[in-house]
């Protein structure tokens, strides 16, 4: 585990020392208070659903943003090979690496709190949507980060690697969509109802935690995990 | 320390590798020597576990490259080609992030970071980021990178490459100063480094080994003759006279002479039993002044050039 933490510190490290975190972070406070008040004054309805309803979108930009440089950047400059060359398990070199990205969502999720204690302020909103509304979006954070880890592991380029964690990304968030669904064979339609990741969002939104949507998430970020691990991995026997 | 046994590694259609054995004991400081892509670096990164070989296997500091992946790696402080490293932490920083990995506890952290800093001589840089550095300093950051664990093996894949002739001395004599309690490998194509910091010398070719032995042994082997320059006060064609004679001259020609009124000779001989003796005792007994006399020794460049190219004329 020490190894692990050795990782994420040093990940913190390249994030806090160079300007990319805190673009990053304001970026995202930005966008998404412009978003949400927006709509919220015109409602007038203390109510955070409407902010928690942008987060797959606002996420699907932001979260493979952060996850795009964490193995691309390391085989950019060779330094990939001093990491796997340290005693060090390929695995914990992808747990460390996945877990300083979500520390780093995280931080930036934490510091939107501002915009429900305004809601707050202004009207009375229910905390139990807007408690599941966090815990909704950081898993969904995590799943997307996953996705956009294992998209990095596949190239040397940066921005391939945002590339294809968007479009990775925004394929697991609509194959759960009505219109989706409607197209594709009748048999695959549950099939591709449960991977899609609107679906499990929507449903914690709502206040509603349901051991089948944490599962789901969980799910998620295993196999794309493993995924990378396997990538990492098989670079030895190249 | 290490024992390599038939490894081989191929990329698509190219042989990186082929089937090379050897070991190595500790307390060697080995150079690995060979041209451009010639395998160095492939062996070097198949030790380290970076990857691993298609066929064949290692065993480091008794353990096996691949039952036992992490404790190799544990032995071992490995230099990377081109010294890679992460430009955006500083130096304290980065060589903290090594020490952690590396297993160093805590308490003793500190002073091993201190030790390795003092002994690269890191100290006026600590808290910049690499990125400022230049690329001595860098290559200084490289080497306390590799030597923080205080490990039993250091591969070094081209040290010097990039510094200028003062740092480069200063890494040599680091490295012969490592090597006299641990087991070394350095890979370079400078072979007036490998003469100067290497007990012993593998020269590999297109991924097989084509020569072993110590600088000396290599340079003994230097097939063709070795020549004997030979500078004298004396009447010319008696000399020449009397050269013609030896029978083991096979030729000599006039060679220039940096000294006034000496006659300067460069003698071919028919073998390489030395001879510098039997000219002597002819200059004597014909009241010859000899005002310079030795044989010519082959260089690690010959050898090199020798075993390299051979094989190209032949194919």
């Amino acid at each position: 585990m020490s190894n692990v933490m050795a990782v994420i510190r040093k990940e913190l490290k390249g994030y806090f020392n160079s300007p990319i975190a805190y673009i990053f972070i304001i970026v995202f406070l930005t966008l998404s208070s412009w978003l949400f008040f927006r709509g919220f004054f015109l409602i007038g309805q203390a109510d955070m659903r409407p902010f928690f309803s942008l987060m797959p979108w606002i996420f699907l930009f932001f979260v493979p943003a952060v996850s795009m440089r964490l193995w691309a950047e390391e085989r950019k400059l060779g330094t990939v090979e001093i990491l796997m060359t340290l005693p060090l398990k390929d695995w914990e070199a992808v747990l460390g690496k996945f877990l300083a990205g979500l520390t780093l969502i995280s931080i930036a999720l934490l510091l939107s709190i501002s915009i429900p204690i305004a809601v707050a302020y202004l009207g009375n909103p229910d905390t139990g949507p807007i408690v599941g509304g966090y815990i909704g979006t950081l898993l969904m954070g995590a799943a997307y980060l996953a996705i956009g880890l294992f998209a990095s592991t596949l190239t040397e380029n940066q921005i391939i690697a945002f590339i294809i964690g968007v479009v990775f990304c925004f394929t697991m968030l609509i194959v759960g969509e009505e219109i989706v669904l409607f197209s594709v064979p009748g048999f695959l339609a549950p099939i591709f109802r449960y991977i899609g990741l609107a679906v499990h969002f929507s449903s914690i939104g709502r206040g509603v935690i349901d051991s089948r949507d944490i599962i789901y998430y969980f799910s998620v970020i295993g196999f794309f995990l493993y995924l990378s691990v396997h990538v990492v991995q098989s670079r030895r026997w190249r | 320390m290490i024992e390599v046994d038939g490894i081989s590694k191929r990329f698509g259609p190219i042989v990186a590798v082929d089937d090379i054995s050897f070991s190595i004991s500790r307390g060697e400081i080995l150079g690995f020597l060979g041209p451009n892509g010639a395998g160095k670096t492939t062996t070097m990164r198949i030790l380290t576990g970076y990857i691993f070989p298609d066929t064949g296997t290692a065993r480091v500091a008794g353990y096996d490259i691949f039952e036992s992946p992490i404790e190799v790696r544990k032995h071992i402080g490995y230099l990377p080609e081109n010294n890679p490293l992460y430009t955006d932490m500083s130096v304290w920083d980065y060589l903290e992030f090594i020490a952690q990995v590396r297993d160093i506890p805590k308490s003793e952290r500190r002073r091993r970071i201190d030790e390795v800093i003092q002994i690269c001589g890191l100290e006026s840089v600590i808290y910049r980021d690499i990125e400022e550095l230049s690329k001595g300093y860098r290559q200084r950051v490289g080497l306390a990178q590799c030597m923080i664990h205080d490990p039993d093996i250091l591969i070094l894949d081209e040290p010097t490459s990039g510094l200028d002739p003062n740092q480069i001395v200063g890494i040599r004599e680091l490295i012969k100063e490592l090597g006299k309690e641990k087991t070394v490998i350095i890979s370079t194509h400078i072979l007036p480094e490998v003469s100067a910091t290497c007990n012993r010398v593998i020269i590999i070719d297109r991924g097989k080994i084509v020569a072993d032995g110590s600088p000396d042994e290599l340079s003994d082997m230097a097939r063709g003759k070795l020549s004997i320059f030979v500078s004298l006060k004396a009447q010319k064609e008696d000399v020449e006279a009397k050269l013609s004679e030896l029978p083991w001259i096979e030729s000599f020609t006039e060679a220039p002479s940096t000294e006034e009124g000496a006659l300067r000779y460069k003698i071919t001989p028919s073998d390489n039993d030395g001879r510098t003796e039997e000219l002597f005792k002819l200059a004597v007994q014909n009241g010859w002044v000899i005002t310079e006399l030795y044989r010519e020794k082959a260089t690690l460049e010959d050898v090199f050039r020798q075993l390299t190219t051979q094989d190209e004329v032949a194919a």
